[in-house]
């Protein structure tokens, strides 16, 4: 009776374990077939290539405009982490910090746009940016894209204020501190981790944002996910190795910016979408 | 006097939390009223003012033409089973990964495929799972086929990519519900005599039902809102013709706002009703802290 | 499920350690309980008290040795298989269920008969008073009746060993006092084995037949609670019991176990414990055993106070010996701080021990 559970729970284990494992095998395959293709000269009808080069980086980035489109995916990324950092930050504290009539109502109106997925609200949002002329520039894209970025830097800021014990900054008010030295001297040093943990998050996510941009951009206002849709979307006139590349180029600015999130952050933080606890880093 | 009475003024509004500081939401606010419930509400009205025809037109139209109306019914078709299957894999997994000790190298990999996006997972499944891909040739290699499976420019296609996207999220979720269930309550069941099976049915999932439900509406609605997958790697004119496609093709190919506004107010409610249905089940479980007492 | 216990006589451990990495949180404990018996573990924290318990309830696997019921050895089984009751520091009440559901969950285990069940919890509700509250969940009970549902969830299925955690460490000083005295009658009725760990020394001296005092996972001493207050045998369980004066001094004097030091000149007598090795010694006493009195007391030994607290009955002092050892007694008269004052120390009670290393 014993020895059948011990197998049973043993084989249990081991069939989790297996699920996990292939889902992992098959998703870094899956990467590696991009990396493989993209500096293939040809790869038609074989497990690997026949040879290997870098030219179609060059292509792709004369093909796509890599240039202008990377400028832009950074002009846009660093604009949406800046103003949500602006925003967000001070909305935040006032939330942590103050109880107001209406509070609750405010937190709800927070809360929705990560509630609610970017393509169900990215429509209406289109159509009103082209209504008033913005729909297709940069300013456009920015002002889509802050739409969840706004609410997720006062999501994940709002418990990390919390934790700041508000007698710090009585103390500091007692011994004479004024506003701007309150916030230069106390306040800004205690957030600073928070913040970056928050807009290095930020940052991850806009540069994959895929829906918000494509639905507001013009041709000259495309951020790099965008252009990959295009790319592939068009993929019988380019080709495949050419998209690779392009793809390579994406995923490696991603990966960087993920590695460099992943120190200050939990990677569990990255999925932050509504109720979860403060991760305990 | 005057002072006196200004001064009143401020001291009472402080008491109900209305100060300099408070002012500093407003600049949010105002950017989430402008830029999310405006076009909501505009998008509401312009639904109901079509180019031509009553009030009701465009969403006569979407009911009544069935490469409309049956966008509605492909995207459940995909997002339903994708989001459940989801849950039913993150579930066992979560459960074995929360007796982990170094969990970070493993929620490392698993986010992975949500910080490079939709678009790039699906690249790489059309490389990876195409008929010349190193997956169909493994399986042909294994002798498990005996021609490769086709998984692109399918429903297949959009299914697993959805499952590649999903998962990790799900599973991040119902780990942290499960984590939060007091680890004291499993050693109880153990010392009155509770296997392991018995653990999960009696003691973990009456507890976590509240967070299942959670974690189906969150996933759920991420997957009703599939675009990018459907269209590169489904059949977008045919069986992956999501709500997301009809919505965008009125908008930017017809140019009919109006009508692409309808559209995108019909994907809400949808969204809207379920989850409104989940939570309403949920509402009939226990739903308190997952802690066993005081202390 | 398994085997009847009603006839069982005793707990063994033997041998029995546990490491965590590199931490050795149990060093070849060896201990044998009797059927009936009400056993402490008693030490700080970090003793490895509850790491024991959780090894004998089957929560954590011995690293090294084995543990016994009579002639069979239970630390191969799961906790599962184990048939101990528990009760826990936080209770460990399902939240989701009800208190009958809770008290029943253990039979409930063990495929007893509804209806059985329902007149074995009726019996523990009884038990342990709380026939009103049946009904209730937990998140609607306060910290005692919690607790109370705890107990009775633990003695229903009638096992032959209760294991209890610090289970009133999270209550008001007033209910604690009252659930010491409802945990000694309930013991007392089911007539098996209760382990009980604590932290809290009165705690212990009221409730147990027997101390274990453990420390960084070694046993320092098992005995009667009179053995333990009077005559603690290692330093650090005098210091626990609250021998808190640890005065050094010269051997002077040795014959059979009795001691004379000499501190700063004056003898003292007392108890040794141990094999006195060493030139020097401890002598161990309570505050309340070392008492000012008039200066030409021969025998007393001088200090300066440095405070002095109002006890109503009497005083409460400290002060400094020449060596600026700190000492803590007991004054009928009020002192001024930077006083001299002569301290006689009650031989009955004085005990000697070994320096530290």
């Amino acid at each position: 009776m014993n020895q059948l559970h011990i197998l049973g729970r043993r084989l249990w284990i081991f069939s989790v374990w297996s699920l996990v494992a292939f889902f992992i095998v098959n998703l870094l395959a899956m990467i590696a077939t991009v990396i493989t293709s993209s500096t293939a000269t040809r790869w038609l009808r074989s497990w690997l290539p026949d040879a290997y080069t870098f030219k179609w980086y060059l292509s792709a980035w004369s093909e796509f405009q890599l240039d202008d489109v990377l400028v832009t995916t950074f002009q846009v990324v660093f604009a949406v982490v800046a103003l949500s950092g602006l925003f967000g930050v001070p909305a935040a504290y006032a939330m942590a910090r103050r109880d107001f009539p209406g509070k609750n109502i405010v937190m709800l109106l927070f809360l929705l746009p990560m509630l609610v997925p970017p393509v169900t609200f990215g429509i209406p949002l289109a159509t009103v940016l082209y209504k008033t002329g913005l729909g297709g520039t940069m300013a456009g894209v920015v002002l889509a894209n802050l739409v969840p970025t706004v609410p997720f830097v006062i999501l994940v800021m709002i418990p990390f204020i919390e934790q700041i014990d508000p007698k710090i900054e009585s103390a500091a008010r007692v011994f004479g501190a004024s506003t701007f030295q309150l916030f230069w001297r106390i306040l800004l040093p205690l957030l600073l981790p928070g913040m970056l943990a928050a807009l290095l998050l930020v940052l991850v996510r806009t540069i994959a944002m895929f829906e918000l941009t494509f639905l507001t951009a013009g041709p000259t206002s495309q951020t790099l996910v965008v252009a990959l849709y295009y790319a592939v979307f068009a993929a019988g006139v380019r080709a495949v190795q050419s998209i690779d590349a392009m793809a390579v180029i994406y995923m490696a600015i991603t990966v960087i910016w993920l590695i460099i999130a992943l120190r200050f952050v939990n990677p569990a933080q990255i999925v932050t979408r509504a109720k979860q606890q403060p991760s305990a880093h | 006097m005057d002072h006196k009475h200004q001064t009143g003024l401020k001291v009472r509004l402080a008491a109900r939390g209305l100060d300099g500081v408070t002012l500093l939401v407003i600049p949010s606010v105002m950017l989430m009223i402008g830029l999310f419930i405006y076009p909501f509400f505009y998008g509401l009205w312009l639904s109901f003012n079509p180019k031509e025809g009553s009030f009701l037109a465009n969403y006569a139209r979407f009911f009544a033409d069935p490469f409309l109306y049956e966008t509605i019914n492909k995207t459940l078709w995909i997002a339903m089973p994708a989001t459940l299957i989801n849950i039913l894999f993150a579930v066992p997994v979560a459960f074995r990964v929360r007796l982990m000790q170094n969990q970070r190298w493993l929620t490392t990999l698993l986010v992975l495929p949500i910080t490079l996006g939709t678009v790039l997972v699906a690249e790489g499944m059309l490389n990876y799972l195409g008929p010349q891909g190193w997956f169909n040739r493994t399986i042909m290699l294994l002798g498990l086929t005996a021609g490769p499976v086709k998984l692109v420019h399918n429903y297949w296609g959009v299914m697993l990519s959805l499952i590649i996207t999903g998962f990790p999220f799900t599973f991040l979720l119902i780990l942290s519900y499960v984590t939060g269930i007091d680890p004291a309550l499993e050693n109880a069941g153990k010392t009155l005599g509770a296997r392991a099976t018995s653990r999960f049915r009696h003691i973990f999932l009456p507890l976590l039902i509240p967070g299942l439900a959670i974690t189906f509406c969150l996933s759920f609605v991420q997957a009703f809102s599939v675009f990018p997958s459907a269209v590169l790697l489904g059949a977008p004119a045919g069986p992956t013709r999501v709500i997301s496609i009809a919505a965008y093709q009125a908008a930017f190919e017809e140019y009919d706002y109006s009508m692409a506004s309808a559209i995108a107010m019909i994907m809400g409610f949808v969204q809207l009703g379920i989850v409104v249905a989940i939570l309403s089940v949920r509402g009939l479980f226990y739903r308190g802290p997952a802690v066993g007492g005081k202390g | 499920m398994s085997t009847d216990h009603s006839a069982f006589r005793s707990l063994r451990l033997e041998q029995v350690g546990r490491v965590f990495g590199a931490h050795n949180a149990l060093k070849n404990l060896n201990l044998e309980i009797q059927r009936g018996e009400f056993v402490a573990l008693l030490g700080p924290s970090g003793c490895g008290k509850s790491t024991a318990l959780n090894c004998i309830a089957g929560l954590l696997t011995t690293s090294s040795g084995s543990i016994w019921l009579d002639d069979r050895r239970i630390d191969v089984l799961d906790a599962e298989e184990r048939g101990f009751g528990m009760v826990f520091q936080n209770y460990a009440l399902f939240p989701h269920m009800s208190v009958r559901q809770n008290i029943g969950f253990g039979l409930k285990m063990r495929d007893v008969p509804s209806a059985e069940i329902a007149k074995r919890v009726d019996q523990a509700l009884a038990t342990v008073r709380l026939e009103s509250q049946a009904d209730k969940l937990p998140g609607q009970l306060s910290g005692g009746q919690q607790q109370r549902v705890a107990i009775a969830r633990a003695i229903v299925i009638e096992p032959p060993l209760v294991l209890m955690d610090e289970p009133l460490s999270n209550l008001d000083a007033k209910l604690r006092l009252e659930m010491r005295q409802e945990i000694r009658r309930i013991h007392a009725g089911l007539g098996s084995v209760t382990i009980y760990v604590t932290h809290d020394q009165d705690e212990a001296l009221s409730l147990a037949d027997r101390i274990v005092v453990l420390r960084d996972g070694e046993i320092r001493q098992v005995g009667t609670p009179e053995d333990l207050y009077m005559r603690p045998a290692k330093l650090d369980v005098a210091d626990f019991m609250g021998f808190r004066n640890r005065i050094n001094g010269r051997v002077a004097q040795q014959s059979g176990d009795q001691v004379v030091l000499d501190i700063g000149g004056v003898h003292v007598q007392g108890q040794a414990r141990e094999t006195i090795t060493g030139p020097t010694a401890v002598a161990s006493l309570r505050p309340d055993d070392l008492v000012a009195v008039a200066a030409n007391e021969a025998g007393a030994f001088s200090a300066l106070v440095e405070a002095i607290e109002y006890r109503g009955r009497d005083f409460f002092g400290s002060a400094r010996l020449p060596d600026q050892t700190e000492v803590f007694f007991r004054s009928h008269h009020r002192l001024n701080a930077g006083e001299p004052v002569h301290l006689m120390a009650d031989k009955s009670k004085l005990l000697i021990f070994n320096q530290e290393a």
